[in-house]
């Protein structure tokens, strides 16, 4: 039975009867990590701020009054909700400078993708939070003259933020999460240098682990925060 | 006793629904006008209306004899356009008042009052805390100014929402069925405070269903029936000899029980 044996094999493998850890071909070629670290850390760094961003747009969008505003904006999340994050970092790369006059480098292209992607989660995340609050709370401001602008601004999105907080930091580590879709696309990212790495030295498994700690260190810290900022705006509960 | 508020022929429909089918009212200064009608009958549509949280189907609204909106067109084309500035600025002189209370939950008592000073009136930060403490004080509660509103009962709020409106310095008062949503005990409360501001002739209309209190307090009464005044007059016209038939049964209504006198000897 070859096929039990082949399983045996790696198992005793996985199981480091006979693996020799070696975590020392990362440490030498850490400046790769590095600089994978780095590009991984600009990429997140950049789509939560635009994705993140654009969506709040989006979601007021979708929540208008004016047909104008709320069409363009549901077809927008509609297609990035649908659409897997892969494919459309994909075809970005080689479909955008087909369509358009200008050409995207493999950064820009992933962080158009995966901004775009966040954009459309994080519209419904606002829309969400922002519906939740009660008429009666716009009813009140407009009593008082308040235009629109003012009442979003100083009644409902101070009340909805603690509601948007938790989905939202959720979305944004997806976010980060997504930059190793870059990979794909040669962008010189974490999961790239571990992937280059690995086949210049062999040692996959210890490069993939590597990527992996690293991204737990990144993140976690990031929920810590959410838990913080969800508790400084719920004090008036 | 000048006019400060002229309503005419006030229409409002909700899709084939005639909720008001051509109101007429002048509210003069200093007039406290109390509203009464079955539900359905349009009375918190008609105070919607006067600070266009919903807007007339046709009709006219002058407030202090300026029309509010501008017209355009002739005759049966004839319609009003209003913008959204011009609202909002007409908002700030009619303090509204609402059941449910709808104060701000993220802000303290004292900011609530102060929010729409700052925001709309521009007011400096200052002045607006001394009006809105100045409103509070009139409303009894200066010593929950640092509270939330989540901390306060229900005619509490109530009454700080009454301060909020009043900040703005509005002319006319706007209560809608402001103790509707009141335990019975706290319904005293902000009573009280309302007849103490009708009493500095404040101007107001209010839509209650507190008919001793509209006896009491009231200088009109209107009685609104399918979308019209059905009829109008003094509380004591109105409330002890109804000339309608409509206005009796709604009369019979409330009082079908009332407790007994207490300690009145047989006169």
């Amino acid at each position: 039975m070859p096929k039990a044996v082949n399983l045996l094999y790696i198992d005793g493998r996985i199981m480091g009867n006979n693996y020799n850890w070696d975590f020392n071909s990362i440490l030498i070629n850490w400046d790769v990590f590095a600089h994978g670290l780095v590009v991984t850390a600009q990429l997140s760094a950049l789509t939560l701020a635009t994705g993140l961003g654009l969506g709040f747009f989006l979601g007021l969008a979708r929540y208008s009054r004016h047909q104008i505003f709320r069409l363009p904006s549901s077809i927008f999340v509609e297609i990035f909700r649908n659409v897997p994050a892969l494919v459309v970092v994909i075809w970005f790369f080689f479909a955008f400078p087909i369509v358009s006059p200008f050409e995207v480098d493999a950064f820009t292209a992933a962080f158009l993708a995966i901004s775009a992607n966040t954009a459309a989660f994080s519209a419904d995340i606002y829309r969400g939070g922002i519906q939740s609050i009660s008429p009666h709370q716009w009813e009140a401001g407009r009593a008082l003259g308040m235009s629109y602008l003012t009442i979003m601004r100083r009644i409902i999105f101070p009340q909805a933020i603690k509601r948007i907080i938790p989905p939202l930091t959720g979305r944004g580590i997806e976010a980060i999460k997504l930059s190793t879709l870059a990979s794909v696309i040669a962008v010189n990212e974490l999961l790239y240098a571990a992937k280059q790495l690995s086949a210049l030295n062999f040692n996959p498994i210890e490069a993939y682990t590597t990527v992996a700690f690293l991204f737990f260190i990144i993140i976690y810290p990031l929920t810590h925060i959410s838990y913080f900022l969800e508790r400084r705006f719920g004090l008036s509960d | 006793m000048s006019v400060v508020l002229m309503i005419k022929k006030l229409k409002k429909s909700f899709g084939s629904l005639n909720v008001l089918q051509g109101i007429d009212l002048e509210v003069e200064e200093g007039e406290t006008i109390v509203i009464l009608g079955s539900s359905g009958s349009g009375k918190s549509t008609l105070l919607r209306c006067i600070n266009f949280l919903e807007m007339p189907t046709s009709g006219e609204i002058y407030l202090n004899g300026a029309l509010v909106g501008n017209p355009r067109g002739e005759g049966e084309n004839s319609r009003i356009i209003y913008r959204e500035s011009e609202l909002c600025r007409l908002r700030t002189k009619i303090g509204m008042v609402f059941q449910q209370f709808n104060l701000f939950p993220h802000m303290t008592v004292l900011e609530n009052v102060m929010e729409g000073q700052v925001t709309v009136l521009k007011r400096q930060k200052t002045d607006s805390a001394k009006r809105a403490k100045e409103q509070l004080e009139r409303v009894g509660l200066i010593d929950k100014i640092d509270q939330y509103p989540s901390r306060l009962s229900g005619g509490q709020q109530q009454r700080v929402a009454i301060a909020r409106a009043l900040a703005m310095d509005p002319q006319v008062m706007l209560f809608d069925e402001v103790t509707s949503a009141l335990d019975p005990e706290l319904v005293g409360e902000v009573l009280l405070t309302i007849r103490s501001l009708s009493e500095e002739g404040m101007t107001m209309l209010l839509v209650t269903h507190e008919i001793g209190f509209a006896y009491h307090v009231a200088d009109r009464i209107l009685f609104i029936h399918e979308g019209l005044i059905h009829e109008q007059g003094i509380p004591k016209e109105v409330l002890l000899h109804p000339r309608q038939v409509r206005t009796k049964e709604f009369l019979e209504g409330h009082s079908a029980f009332s407790l007994p006198e207490i300690g009145t000897s047989s006169d």
